[in-house]
């Protein structure tokens, strides 16, 4: 599959603080990929330098073959991006903030905007002043800009960051569109893990500068779901458990195991079953994010 | 090029900047306009309305007997003699000049405004020019287009000297169409004397001449728009150096009102003379007013302004070009 963003090796020091250690990922065409991290951990960082905000103090970022420090315009050409929060001038109409960055950008028709309003569903609305708009409105005529130079990636930071339910969906369902039918890139940056499950293919987790794991989502999850069950007497379904599957500890009176299947879990609840246990629950759980930190920082498990 | 600027002149003309200015300026002239009329009467009342030509009379006799008179020196004579031309015009053409016209009032008021006002009008302008966008969030949106970064600054630096260009021009024109219902609109003509210059005790009337008010006007008009664009260009570098507009506007207020303060008192601290704000009142030097600091003449205080500019400019692109923007 061909890359379209490539990061090599980039670091970045404040003072004599590193605060980017290293980074190394690529992002393939048609997909999108997942920022995984806890608020400080660099994922807004990382993305200011890949949108050219920041300089890098060393490494290298391309972006469809074009050096982001030697060729900027070039390379920026390729991306559309919402850093943060989707800041757009308040006191000019929506479609105003549009032209206005079509302006800066060589080739964007007045056809293409009109398309890109379309796309993000804000035709209603696109008149009046983006003072009058709701946060969610923002975020799609954010969207809306960053579609304008008709970009081969695109960059956003927190997409569902203030959005109601209904919104985040939606946003979920278009960032996928975009990437399958439109085969863009997408990098979504999130602090929430069950965001990044339901959206991405391929995820880096990341935490103090550095990238932890990069793999695809349903691997990481597999990895670390795990099985709650509650039973009584304890002690002696810890032991029936320990035979069939991996014990790894107790929490909140439940015994937690790994997740294997629910193949798994059907025969452990038949055996303890027959050993005459009281079974009152078998919960899955996928891992919160603070709980896949702790485990994959090599700090202590849950128990 | 033409794309960015007309973005940026967009976004001043939206956020009502420039109507806001000239509304203060329509103000402003409105109300001196009025004391300069009330000033007028008073003086009409002490003299009589028909008493002012022979008054003139009287005042060019006076400088005649003096001219005759022997023990005064060539340059006083010379300057005598501009003098009495002057009055001479005056009362050839029938002007009296305590109340002499729009063009008059368009002087005293670009003379007085060059200081504090003008330069605060400018300032209302360029201080959120780059500083808005920081701590509204869309410098970041402006920076990652396929523009490179100082083409971004360039079009903001054009769109200040094309409001400045505005502001200038609209003072020139509400102070003189204001003034007018009050004053008549005639007065171009007027002969006003310039080129003497004070160095320390004595008038130095070597250069001292005539010229029609037009052409000093145009002269003040000119050293105004200097005041402005530099004032401007200093603004515009704290514009990029601070991300709030607020404190921008403060440290170019301080600065300004400690120049209007400095130029009253600085005579003997002599290096005062190398900072922007007491270098402000260029007009002073046309119509031959003291130096706030002996030694200071018109080019040097234009090449003090150039100098100041000229630095801001750099530190505003070097910055804006290498700075990591959060």
């Amino acid at each position: 599959m061909e890359e379209t963003l490539v990061v090599q090796n980039v670091r970045k020091t404040i003072g004599k603080k590193e605060i980017i250690k290293g980074l190394s990922f690529s992002l393939k065409k048609g997909e999108v990929f997942g920022f995984l991290g806890p608020n400080g951990a660099g994922k807004t960082t990382t993305i200011r330098m890949l949108v050219g905000l920041i300089r890098p103090t060393s490494g290298t970022i391309s972006i469809c073959g074009y050096d982001l420090q030697k060729q900027f315009t070039k390379a920026i050409q390729h991306i559309g991006c919402i850093v943060e929060n989707p800041e757009l001038y308040p006191y000019l109409s929506g479609w105003e903030n549009l032209e206005h960055f079509a302006r800066m950008v060589p080739g964007v028709t007045m056809h293409r905007i009109q398309e890109v309003v379309e796309l993000v569903g804000l035709q209603n609305r696109i008149h009046d002043l983006v003072r009058t708009y709701s946060l969610g409105m923002r975020q799609r005529l954010g969207i809306a800009q960053a579609l304008l130079g008709k970009p081969t990636v695109l960059i956003l930071d927190e997409p569902t960051n203030g959005l109601d339910p209904v919104g985040i969906r939606e946003m979920r369902q278009f960032i996928r569109s975009l990437a399958e039918q439109e085969q863009l890139s997408v990098l979504v940056s999130s602090h929430l893990l069950s965001e990044i499950q339901l959206m991405c293919d391929r995820v880096a987790i990341m935490s103090k500068g550095e990238i932890i794991r990069i793999d695809t989502v349903e691997h990481l999850l597999q990895e670390q779901a795990r099985t709650y069950w509650n039973v009584v007497p304890i002690n002696t379904a810890k032991e029936i458990l320990t035979n069939e599957t991996t014990v790894i500890g107790e929490k909140d009176g439940a015994i937690v195991t790994i997740y294997e299947s629910n193949e798994t879990i059907a025969r452990c609840n038949a055996r303890l079953i027959e050993a005459g246990i009281y079974v009152s629950g078998i919960e899955r759980k996928l891992p919160t994010l603070e709980d896949l930190f702790i485990e994959l920082t090599g700090g202590e498990t849950i128990d | 090029m033409i794309n960015l600027v007309y973005n940026e002149m967009l976004k001043i003309v939206r956020k009502k900047r420039l109507f806001i200015i000239a509304a203060i300026v329509a103000v402003l002239v409105s109300l001196f306009t009025y004391a300069q009329f009330k000033q007028i009467e008073t003086i009409r009342e002490r003299i009589g309305t028909t008493d002012w030509r022979t008054q003139l009379q009287q005042q060019i006799i006076d400088t005649q007997n003096r001219l005759n008179s022997t023990g005064i020196s060539e340059e006083w004579k010379k300057f005598l003699k501009i003098r009495l031309q002057q009055q001479q015009y005056y009362l050839d053409n029938d002007i009296n000049p305590m109340a002499p016209g729009a063009p008059t009032f368009m002087r005293m008021f670009i003379e007085n405004s060059i200081e504090l006002f003008l330069p605060l009008l400018v300032m209302v302008i360029a201080a959120d020019l780059v500083s808005s966008e920081a701590s509204g969030g869309t410098i970041k949106l402006l920076l990652t287009r396929p523009v490179k970064r100082w083409k971004v600054l360039m079009s903001k630096y054009i769109a200040m000297i094309l409001s400045t260009s505005f502001i200038v021009f609209s003072v020139a024109l509400l102070s003189y169409a204001i003034s007018g219902i009050v004053f008549g609109y005639g007065g171009w003509n007027l002969p006003l004397l310039t080129g003497f210059s004070i160095q320390g005790e004595e008038l130095n009337t070597a250069a001292a001449h005539l010229i029609p008010q037009w052409k000093y006007l145009l002269i003040e008009f000119g050293l105004a728009f200097f005041v402005s664009l530099v004032v401007g260009t200093l603004t515009f570098m704290l514009s990029v150096l601070l991300r709030s507009t607020a404190a921008v506007m403060g440290i170019m207020l301080a600065a300004l009102i400690s120049g209007a303060i400095l130029s009253n008192m600085v005579s003997s601290w002599e290096s005062a003379k190398y900072l922007f704000m007491v270098n402000l009142r260029l007009t002073s030097y046309i119509s031959g007013m003291a130096p706030p600091i002996d030694g200071m003449t018109l080019s040097f205080s234009m090449t003090v302004l150039a100098i100041w500019a000229l630095g801001a400019l750099i530190v505003s692109f070097y910055v804006f070009t290498k700075r990591d923007v959060y």
